[in-house]
């Protein structure tokens, strides 16, 4: 069976030689021109004059756009239509865009670029987080306040209290492919964009506007990216926009791609927050109320500013059962590029904010961290996912997969279902002992009750695993040695809720087609972008007709055959698209079932399809034959999908709701080293236990665990982002933006998956694994924590990132 | 000008503007696509290939200055159904997730692998002459310029080490 496999990702030979084209590989159309933004230089000004003779006279140009030359505002925003393409009058971001060149090479049109004349009249722009709040200027009306229970009576009425506060930096993408685009004219004014999009049907929707087109008339495509990590998502639909306004002036098809520098200034990146905590608690550390103000610097423009502080908030208790709290989040627009999506989106700053204060506690009460951390999670639940504690053996069995298949696949009926999933519904559940669910229903601070949570059997068994214990007490002993070099070793556990929080875009179509030679075409509205989503739909198909994963065609995600698509995005792409690809495959295989059981005198039941062939009692044919027989009887090959997540109500204003249709779990503990004279440190290494439910594909769920791991450590170690007082960005290449390289990733690094199955009926019951495993990097920033707090008797308060520097200054802050 | 380039054993005739980088000869003019643009600064690694059987940055060097020199992209170390022992590696390993940086990962890693068995010594080489044992962190260290943003670390570096035990 094909799914539960660890099979290669669909691109593999192609990537190994070069041959897996990206959207600057393709051929492009003879006489394609190319694209440059003339961009501000300041954060925030009136434009007085524009002397663009020079650009207009540069070689190789063809036309220079600036808004006037626009049909209309060419909005590229995601949401609240703040963005138009070229800037109207003012500008508010250094880095925006001001001019359009198009000329003949790309070269030409960058070199044009820079000989634009634009006067400005100069403006103090808004930059920190606290000028910005005294301005008042916020995305919202009101800061969004979330409460459950009396969290001030609760701090008021606790034995302890502290209050701290952690500044957290944002993230640049880094994708390795720069953002790129290429629009191509077609027939009766219609428009064909190939775009590097993690969403194809927003691109769609922007160029139909732009070019006040229905959405009928434009074609939206994207076969692959090099890499998204959300920073696809909105952030090249300026390119496809400008792309498509001028393929439309000059009648030829336009091109665009950011070189390096452009793209890291023009785009947005992942949320800065400043949280401040306010807690009361007792001597064992367990928390009575908790009051969180998180504040986060949006840019220039809203993006999607409101729904990942608002993740920010529904992650701020991450695995805690806190009895009371309060949330209050302010979403500052500031004069700096537009934070967007970046893997997590908001979750981590959220689940680093409360991290940072159960690590406070500890120090407080000098008692373990994760002492503090185990009496505050939620308890276990029952048929929450099978697996065990540390010494159970693994096993299968409790909840029934009959009763699942027969009641809860929608699309699917009852029958046929010998092959593909009999095998998968023996691995169901298995013989834990989970810690007894409270009388009680445990909720979060928004409502929704935790009815699946792992993590206290899984952080015994990771403990036990990498022996924990042991290696703090040596630790602990190596430091009491070691005057300059100190060690730490830090624990941090996820607790990631899945589903879109905009409920409508829990949604997803599929298009498959049965050839007449038994070849299956697949096709949904899913990205790839390296994580392997390609490769695991296709797998459900295949593992749908009992056929091998070879025999099915992938093909570029495209708006002309599934329409209506929600981005790539909240690690949503396997669950919603397998789903749809499964009811579309579902629908074509009842419909051969049908006619061969005609065929042969038997029930539709009793057809299967199994091992690359289709038996009908003992007849038996290979799935081609089946395919053939079909098609001469006149069977339509061919059918959409279509799949929406059950059970989803979520108020956004109130903060009350089930906005996750389950949560996905993770553990990790990091040990690492640093240097007290330099504030150097690096990570010696890291163990993880991660939850996945019941794997789609191993291999590239291991590859995402350990993936977002080592990028979420560089998120909270080395990548610092730099703006000046002038609102530049001044760390706008690799030579000053510090991604992880190959010799920064733990020299040990144990990765491990939980062994268990989704309680709720996604896809083969597995979990979601793109974003949730990034948190797990939270785990170094807090063993580097834990190394500064062996300078000295005082609490470091570490700030993220945690580059040297500001290694050195907590080191300080320890000793006092 | 003109520039004379052997890539993948075929001979081409460049007419090029004098200030165009080996690697957009390569793109713009030959066709060979699989050589990638990540941050064109020399920085990334994504545009590595081999001239004259040693690694280099693309990006960093004038077409210009190679004329007459043997250029091996990705492509001309195999190609799908017949592929080099550390493109198959990299397919067994999984050394990739988006694969933009894969092309120059295993350009890189050729090259290295040769580096190490001239003896090369790298920063983290115990000793400056004799033999270069390649272990996890002398791969590590020799494969940091090579940046993979999906951090497939893990991945690269066990499918670089299948291949070197075996050689």
């Amino acid at each position: 069976m094909s799914v539960a496999t660890p099979l290669p990702h669909d691109s593999a030979p192609l990537h190994v030689t070069g041959r897996a084209r990206y959207v600057d590989d393709i051929p492009a159309p003879a006489g394609t021109l190319h694209l440059a933004f003339g961009l501000s230089p300041i954060a925030r000004g009136r434009i007085k004059a524009m002397d663009l003779a020079a650009v207009r006279a540069a070689p190789g140009v063809v036309r220079v756009l600036t808004r006037e030359d626009l049909p209309n505002a060419c909005d590229t925003s995601p949401s609240a239509h703040d963005e138009p393409l070229l800037a109207e009058g003012e500008v508010f971001y250094a880095g925006q865009a001001v001019f359009l060149v198009i000329a003949t090479s790309h070269l030409a049109a960058r070199k044009a670029a820079r000989l634009g004349k634009v006067e400005y009249e100069e403006m103090e722009p808004l930059l920190s987080y606290d000028e910005t709040l005294a301005a008042g200027a916020e995305f919202e009306a009101e800061p969004r306040v979330w409460q459950k229970g009396d969290a001030g009576a609760a701090i008021a009425a606790a034995p302890r209290r502290l209050t701290g506060r952690i500044e957290i930096g944002g993230q640049e993408h880094f994708y390795l492919e720069g953002q790129a685009a290429l629009a191509i004219p077609d027939d009766g004014g219609a428009m064909h964009v190939v775009t590097s999009t993690q969403h194809p049907t927003e691109i769609q929707h922007k160029v139909a506007d732009a070019l006040g087109l229905p959405m009928a008339m434009v074609r939206s495509e994207c076969r692959r990216m090099g890499g998204g990590f959300g920073g696809k998502e909105s952030q090249g639909n300026a390119l496809a926009v400008a792309c498509a306004v001028a393929a439309k002036l000059t009648g030829r098809a336009c091109k665009m791609r950011y070189d390096r520098d452009d793209d890291m200034v023009i785009t947005g990146k992942r949320h800065d927050f400043r949280i401040d905590y306010d807690v009361g608690y007792d001597d064992g550390g367990r928390i009575a109320g908790i009051d969180f103000t998180q504040v986060t610097r949006g840019g220039w423009s809203m993006d999607l500013t409101l729904p990942v502080a608002d993740r920010a908030m529904l992650h701020a208790d991450n695995a805690y059962h806190l009895p009371a709290c309060r949330i209050t989040s302010h979403r500052l627009r500031t004069n700096m590029c537009s934070a967007t999506a970046y893997r997590g989106f908001g979750g981590p700053q959220g689940v680093l904010g409360i991290e940072r204060m159960m690590d406070e506690i500890a120090h407080v009460l000098g008692i373990d961290p994760v002492e503090v951390r185990r009496v505050n999670y939620y308890a276990d639940c029952a048929g929450g996912g099978g697996g065990g504690g540390p010494s159970a053996p693994r096993s299968a069995a409790p909840s029934p997969p009959e009763r699942y298949l027969e009641q809860d696949r929608s699309p699917g009926s009852g029958h046929a279902m010998s092959g593909a999933l009999a095998g998968a519904g023996k691995r169901f559940g298995a013989e834990h002992s989970p810690v007894a669910r409270p009388v009680e229903p445990q909720t979060t601070p928004y409502g929704m009750e935790v009815k699946d949570f792992l993590l206290n059997g899984m952080t015994a068994k990771l403990l036990a695993d990498c022996d924990y214990a042991g290696r703090r007490a040596a630790i602990r002993a190596w430091n009491e040695r070691s005057p300059i070099l100190k060690r730490g070793i830090g624990f941090s556990p996820v607790k990631f809720g899945i589903s879109f929080t905009l409920t409508h875009l829990n949604q997803a179509g599929a298009l498959v087609h049965v050839y007449q030679d038994g070849s299956i075409h697949l096709n949904h509205g899913g990205t790839e972008m390296g994580q392997g989503l390609f490769q695991k739909v296709a797998q459900v198909a295949a593992a749908r007709f009992g056929v091998d994963v070879a025999q099915v065609r992938i093909t570029a995600t495209d708006t002309a055959k599934v329409p209506n698509t929600s981005a790539t995005a909240a690690s949503s792409g396997t669950d919603l698209n397998g789903m749809a690809a499964m009811a579309a495959c579902d629908a074509i295989r009842e419909r051969m079932a049908e006619c061969l059981a005609g065929l042969h005198q038997a029930k539709p039941e009793a057809v299967v399809f199994e091992g690359g062939e289709v038996r009908v009692g003992e007849a038996a044919m290979s799935f081609a034959q089946a395919a053939t027989l079909c098609y001469e009887n006149r069977v339509s090959l061919s059918a959409t999908g279509f799949y929406r997540t059950p059970d989803l109500a979520w108020d956004r204003i109130r903060g009350q709701g089930r906005p996750f249709f389950y949560f996905a779990h993770g553990c990790a503990v990091t040990e690492v080293a640093i240097d007290t004279l330099t504030g150097e440190n690096r990570i010696l290494r890291a163990d993880i236990l991660h939850d996945v439910g019941a794997s789609l594909n191993p291999a590239i769920d291991r590859g995402q665990i350990e993936g977002g791991y080592v990028q979420g450590a560089g998120w909270l170690t080395t990548e610092e982002l730099v703006w000046d007082d002038k609102g530049r960005l001044r760390t706008h290449a690799p030579s000053t933006y510090k991604i992880p390289a190959c010799s920064d990733r733990p020299p040990v690094f144990n990765v491990e998956l939980w062994d268990g199955e989704n309680p709720e009926a996604t896809i083969y019951r597995s979990k979601a694994v793109g974003e949730p495993p990034f948190m797990l990097g939270i785990s170094a920033f807090l063993a580097l924590s834990d190394a500064c707090a062996a300078c000295g008797p005082h609490y470091p308060a570490l700030d993220a990132p945690a580059t040297a520097e500001r290694v050195l200054a907590a080191v300080k802050r320890a000793r006092g | 000008m003109h520039t004379q380039l052997d890539v993948n054993g075929r001979a081409y005739a460049l007419d090029h503007d004098p200030r165009t980088t080996l690697l957009d000869a390569l793109r713009d003019h030959i066709g060979l696509y699989g050589t990638k643009k990540g941050c064109d600064h020399g920085q990334c690694g994504a545009c590595t290939v081999l001239v004259n059987g040693r690694r280099i940055n693309s990006c960093l060097t004038l077409a210009a200055m190679h004329d007459g020199d043997e250029i091996t992209t990705v492509e001309g170390l195999g190609e799908p159904g017949a592929l080099a022992p550390l493109q198959q590696a990299f397919v067994d390993c999984d050394g990739y997730q988006c694969g933009y940086c894969t092309p120059g990962q295993i350009m890189s890693a050729t090259g290295m692998l040769e580096e190490a068995k001239a003896g090369d010594p790298s920063h983290v080489s115990a000793s400056l002459s004799g033999d270069v044992a390649l272990d996890d962190s002398e791969i590590a260290e020799r494969m940091s310029g090579n940046l993979c943003r999906c951090s497939a670390y893990p991945f690269i570096r066990q499918a670089i080490h299948s291949v070197e035990g075996k050689e």
